[in-house]
């Protein structure tokens, strides 16, 4: 799968609380958690994304609390990717178990409104503005079956277990 | 080569002996989930096509975020975890009843040497008692609940020797903010630590439950304290390293010399003695959560506190950790002291930790809180700065309205004034 869109570049340690503020959590309604998403960090970002746009990030991205509305608030906006150094643990698997894809990547010379194409099945990255590629993390086996059903519900729904 | 102690644990809950690195399908003996995650874990799990859970006895569901409920959409949300505790058979602490983690220590739904799945991130608090417990999203929990297992990577272990003795007034909280200070937040992210040494081994097993409740604020999967020195009254096995397991890590510290330490605004490892913060005015204090809302803690600032009223300036805020360190803190009068002294009681629960309702600070605001995380918004607002630090970190600050350097005598400080 190939994913294309434009670069929203942010830095290390994007917690939890800055992705989705803990207020506005208590919901079943996904588009309101969309409507908050990174608000605390950049207030427009809501307001601009774009279908298949794309979160490029430093260091742990994710930190802080479980909540498994930090994914969903971002995957409901719309972002189709989240690229980063690293990612902390917790979000990690909570993205992969939305069905948000997330690549790690140790380096990368992206910059906010580049225009990135995202193979998904590789894990390479590749920046449309200066031609760069730069190739991702491994993920465990676990986790590319469960992104491969588009998340572990519909990978549970079909295999009734862990395999 | 040996084990070590999360080592051991997947190994018992899998079928295979592992090591740092494997990949493993495990037995899981507890699943819990509050109202922040439990909502979206039983859609989660309906949509998995969940009808029965796999064992009603292994499931503990919990009302204490945002409770009693602040608003219609959340009493909604409440209602349907009501509904599907009755319907399949799940325990369900409700409104007041308590935090989370303190109610799965204090009932002893957990013990040593079992594997436990919270969707909380401070589900890492039972490694207090030596559990292996961990912090996953809604629908991680969800699929434990449709299958009884889970996948996990088994993470490195990092070992924490503490050694020398803690000075007056330095407690838990602040070793764990001195470590969570040099590891930094992300220092042992997919990786377990063991906390072992002297130190540890004079602990009570709620200054334990500090130590490994706050493991997270370093990324770590789990956080284990040596069982030595603390008794537990049930029969349990004490799980061992082997001498020859692997670790990471292995750091050794005397903390003779710590100083209070506080966790200025933010992020929880920017982490500075009580001796470099400055002059800061404080317009609230709060003291609970499942870092420090229990009994000790409460004991402590009522030793400040006794006789005395806090800073006319500063909005004083109590959430005992639970209905029963409430109770016994009414019992022995400590609720009488702290109320005489201006402190405002909550119902027990998460509320102004998480900034969801009951405490929430204005612009411009400061508040020394008790609590696990200073993350810009964490208390509600993001104009607002929270400086985290031990419950006698926050009664002394209540006191004068201000962070007042606590290596000072009470009478120095209260000269300065």
């Amino acid at each position: 799968m190939i994913l294309k869109g434009h670069a929203h570049v942010y830095g290390d340690n994007i917690d939890t609380d800055r992705i989705i503020p803990g207020k506005y959590t208590k919901t079943l309604d996904m588009q309101r958690l969309a409507d908050h998403v990174l608000e605390d960090l950049d207030p427009e970002f809501h307001k601009i994304v774009q279908p298949g746009d794309m979160i490029v990030a430093g260091e742990n991205f994710g930190c802080g609390s479980s909540r498994e509305q930090a994914p969903l608030a971002i995957k409901t906006a719309g972002v189709s990717v989240v690229i980063a150094h690293s990612f902390a643990r917790i979000f990690f698997r909570n993205a992969i178990n939305i069905g948000l894809p997330l690549i790690e990547l140790s380096s990368y010379n992206i910059e906010t409104g580049d225009y990135l194409e995202v193979d998904i099945s590789k894990g390479i990255v590749s920046n449309m503005n200066n031609e760069e590629s730069y190739q991702g993390a491994k993920m465990p086996d676990v986790m590319v079956k469960i992104l491969s059903e588009n998340g572990l519900v519909e990978y549970l729904k079909k295999n009734k277990s862990y395999s | 080569m040996g084990q070590t102690i999360i080592e051991k644990i997947i190994s018992n809950h899998s079928s295979q002996r592992v090591t740092a690195g494997d990949i493993a399908i495990v037995d899981v003996d507890l699943v819990m989930a509050t109202d922040t995650t439990g909502p979206l874990t039983i859609k989660a799990f309906e949509n998995m096509g969940g009808t029965k859970i796999w064992d009603p006895t292994k499931m503990v569901l919990v009302i204490d975020h945002a409770s009693p409920a602040p608003n219609e959409g959340i009493a909604v949300l409440h209602d349907l975890m009501r509904k599907f505790a009755t319907e399949q058979n799940i325990k369900l602490y409700d409104v007041g009843d308590g935090i989370c983690h303190q109610l799965i220590i204090e009932n002893q739904h957990v013990k040593p040497g079992q594997l436990v799945l919270g969707a909380d991130s401070h589900t890492c608090t039972y490694g207090a008692i030596g559990t292996f417990s961990t912090g996953v999203g809604s629908t991680d929990l969800a699929g434990a609940m449709l299958t009884g297992k889970t996948w996990l990577k088994v993470p490195e272990t990092i070992k924490i020797n503490i050694t020398g003795t803690l000075q007056e007034g330095v407690v838990a909280k602040d070793l764990i903010l001195y470590l969570v200070g040099i590891l930094g937040i992300q220092g042992a992210t997919y990786q377990a630590i063991e906390f072992t040494g002297e130190v540890i081994e004079r602990m009570t097993l709620e200054s334990r439950m500090v130590l490994a409740n706050m493991v997270i604020e370093m990324g770590a999967k789990a956080g284990l304290v040596d069982l030595k020195g603390l008794d537990l009254p049930y029969d349990y096995e004490i799980l061992k390293p082997d001498e020859d397991a692997n670790y990471t890590r292995i750091i050794d510290i005397d903390v003779s010399d710590l100083e209070m330490q506080v966790a200025a605004p933010h992020s929880p490892d920017n982490i500075k003695g009580i001796s470099e913060i400055g002059e800061v005015q404080i317009q609230q204090a709060f003291i609970g959560s499942c870092t420090n809302g229990r009994l000790e803690d409460l004991h402590v600032a009522a030793d400040i506190l006794k006789g005395k009223k806090v800073h006319p300036k500063v909005r004083f805020i109590i959430a005992p950790a639970s209905r029963q360190v409430f109770q016994e803190a009414l019992a022995d009068g400590t609720i009488e002291i702290l109320s005489a002294a201006g402190a405002s009681f909550l119902p027990s629960g998460c509320g102004p930790c998480v900034g969801t309702h009951q405490g929430i600070p204005g612009n411009g605001e400061n508040v020394a809180s008790s609590t696990n995380r200073n993350f810009q918004g964490r208390m509600g607002n993001h104009n607002s700065n929270v400086y985290l630090g031990s419950p006698a970190f926050v009664a002394t600050a209540a006191l004068h309205g201000k962070i007042v350097n606590h290596n000072l005598t009470t009478k120095e400080a209260i000269d300065s004034l």
